[in-house]
């Protein structure tokens, strides 16, 4: 069978009503969320995963994968409407589309963030669909040392390639490690780092930390922050639909979006964001109204909006085929598979290929119904973003502790969820990203798992680790992600790596 | 380490706050390398055994630890912006009292009150209002995900009377 066979059953699998269902609860429950302000596609993942535990795997992760793109389509209204992105794939949008809002064109920036990323969105998931069956026969070469040095690329890249600081992103990184080996060393079942405490013996859950962090963390640094005053939330004036002109000049930046967008997602390089200041800085250069740039100039949103949605869909390649998350989001998404004991990668393809493209087909279908969400409806979302905040955070926690106390209705699980958010909201004063705690929580496991393969193969001997080619060549790179910013900063260029800060997702 | 620093003035000086996370991360490792140390004899033929990568992440905090003293005697860290401490305090004795509560006065009421701390942690202070309406809130939710999702949320005298 090839690509569009598999794809086909998929789609048959993804259009069973219960899926269809499924789907619409999860696109509508992640836009919801995603709309809220200061909660990105990370935390909607996180919070909604405990609504998913009783449903069969199938259909919860088509909700899932729901539940990530209406976070993306979600985070855009936020950032044209409030000027406070929900996620930091949307600042860019926030530049250009805000500024439209205020000038009384509104309604036009979301129609054209809303059908870039449907555009987007359907040609990503597509070369997700085109390209994975490759990726998948790629990974099969691969052994415990090639996979370890993949892992060791996505660390560098996730933790300290981009983002203001070597330093804080590593810390950040290795506080992940540290928490990763609590528990039962998986080949030989000693306990580590657990200190005879029973609840510690299970490991620390992936959900639990990212909740603490993202939501706790998050709502203790804003209310610190103290009363500023009430959000602006710019209304929608005029006709959502675009003119022609609005057309002319947005298709071009959603195509090209799509391609510099859906690489940066496939490549272990960590964050949506990076896409976007692409995006628009090609738009910039590109344009015919350049004197609007700064303004409001709709390709500013149209490119970036694409670019983020297509590489929500990248980010999805690496997860699929090979189980590398490269993202705090994506890291998220492999804890809700293995929470069905299901391990994303090669085999994945082959023992459940049902499962797979049904997801892949699904996100077709959820791309379809975003579109209808967002553009028709979106004076309904526009209205959450009125929710005076003291009952947006009241909520927020509230379905943070659900989220806990559902999966694990222990006095000790909330006890550390408190622990981690204060441990978030202090990683955020001093401007740690937090990120690579989640990535380093979920992935270190993984990679110890396939250095201890590597190195019991080999008998101990650590060279082993760089005689095979794809390996070294792996490490090579991400020696040189390591490396380069480190000169940059110190030469005080670090400016432009600071911007392309991954904070969130 | 609450307070403000004025980029301007005090960029060069010692940061001790930054010292206080140096010391944390160092005792973290140290904490690592201590637990992983009985587990060093479990090698194997190969040596590489539940000890390996302990020690491994152990060294690393240490080396980040020295790396984050080395930035803060040169006073490279960010500055902060002043952070307002009564509503941290809020939002933090919320979860802790909802963690105290939850075994014996159930989902709804331990929750209610967490939701009534956070809303006075954003200037909403009237307690006697927002503790019921949380309380509410929280029962719809119980009946909601306990009923009808059946997740497993603590039942306390107030779930007892419509369950």
């Amino acid at each position: 069978m090839n690509t569009f066979d598999f794809l086909l059953q998929g789609l048959l699998v993804a259009a069973q009503p219960m899926n269809l269902l499924y789907a619409l609860i999860g696109v509508t429950l992640g836009t919801a969320v995603g709309v809220l302000p200061g909660i990105g596609p990370a935390l909607t993942v996180a919070l909604l995963l405990p609504v998913t535990y009783k449903l069969d795997p199938g259909g919860s992760l088509i909700m899932f994968a729901g539940i990530y793109y209406g976070g993306m389509y979600g985070g855009s209204t936020t950032s044209i409407l409030l000027n406070t992105p929900g996620e930091s794939s949307s600042i860019v949008t926030a530049l250009e589309g805000n500024k439209m809002a205020r000038a009384g064109r509104g309604g036009p920036a979301l129609a054209t963030a809303a059908i870039g990323s449907f555009v987007a969105g359907l040609i990503a998931t597509m070369a997700l669909a085109l390209i994975a069956p490759y990726v998948v026969k790629l990974a099969l070469v691969f052994g415990p040392r090639e996979y370890f040095a993949l892992m060791v690329l996505a660390f560098v890249t996730v933790s300290s390639a981009f983002g203001d600081s070597t330093l804080r992103g590593l810390t950040s990184l290795f506080i992940g490690f540290a928490l990763a080996i609590v528990g039962i060393d998986q080949l030989t079942g000693q306990t580590r780092m657990s200190f005879g405490i029973p609840d510690l013996l299970d490991g620390i859950e992936v959900t639990t930390l990212a909740v603490a962090m993202f939501a706790i963390g998050e709502s203790l640094y804003i209310a610190a922050q103290g009363d500023l005053g009430p959000d602006k939330v710019e209304a929608v004036k005029g006709s959502v639909w675009m003119n022609a002109q609005d057309w002319a000049r947005s298709w071009k930046p959603w195509l090209r979006g799509t391609a510099i967008g859906f690489p940066i997602g496939a490549m272990p390089a960590g964050g949506a964001e990076i896409g976007t200041f692409l995006s628009y800085a090609t738009e910039k250069r590109l344009t015919n109204h350049p004197e609007e740039f700064g303004n409001g100039a709709i390709e500013g949103v149209a490119g970036p909006e694409a670019a983020n949605n297509a590489s929500a869909a990248g980010t999805l390649v690496p997860l699929l085929t090979l189980g590398l998350p490269t993202t705090a989001t994506a890291a998220i998404m492999l804890a809700g598979f293995q929470q069905y004991g299901l391990q994303p990668g090669p085999l994945l393809f082959a023992t459940n290929p049902q499962l797979v493209w049904g997801l892949i087909a699904s996100l077709l279908i959820a791309n379809f119904m975003l579109l209808v969400l967002n553009l028709p409806l979106v004076g309904l979302w526009v209205k959450l973003l009125t929710i005076p905040k003291p009952w947006l955070y009241a909520g927020i926690l509230l379905f943070a502790t659900l989220g806990t106390i559902g999966a694990n209705p222990s006095v000790f699980e909330l006890g550390m969820l408190l622990a981690f958010g204060v441990l978030g909201y202090v990683m955020r004063i001093f401007g740690y990203p937090i990120a690579p705690v989640v990535v380093g929580l979920i992935l270190g496991p993984l990679a110890e798992q396939q250095l201890r393969r590597a190195l019991s193969i080999s008998q101990g001997d650590v060279t082993v680790l760089f005689t095979s080619p794809i390996a070294a060549v792996l490490l090579v790179i991400a020696a040189a992600a390591l490396i380069i910013p480190l000169i940059l900063r110190a030469r005080g260029r670090g400016e432009v790596l600071a911007q392309l800060a991954a904070s969130e997702d | 380490m609450s307070k403000g620093h004025t980029p301007s003035t005090e960029t060069r000086r010692p940061d001790k706050a930054a010292l206080v996370i140096a010391v944390f991360l160092a005792a973290l490792g140290g904490l690592i390398y201590w637990d992983a140390s009985r587990l060093a004899s479990m090698g194997g033929y190969s040596g590489i055994g539940p000890a390996t990568t302990p020690f491994v992440i152990a060294g690393g905090l240490l080396i980040l630890a020295v790396w984050t003293v080395f930035e803060a005697l040169r006073g490279d860290f960010p500055a902060r912006d002043r952070q307002e401490v009564a509503p941290v305090v809020w939002i933090v004795g919320g979860l802790a009292l909802q963690m105290l509560l939850l075994k014996t006065a159930g989902f709804s009421i331990a929750t209610g009150v967490l939701f009534a701390a956070t809303a006075a942690a954003f200037g909403k202070r009237k307690l006697w209002m927002t503790i019921p309406l949380g309380i509410l809130i929280c029962l719809g939710v119980w009946l909601i995900f306990a009923g009808l999702l059946q997740l497993s949320l603590p039942a306390g005298p107030l779930e007892h009377l419509f369950w």
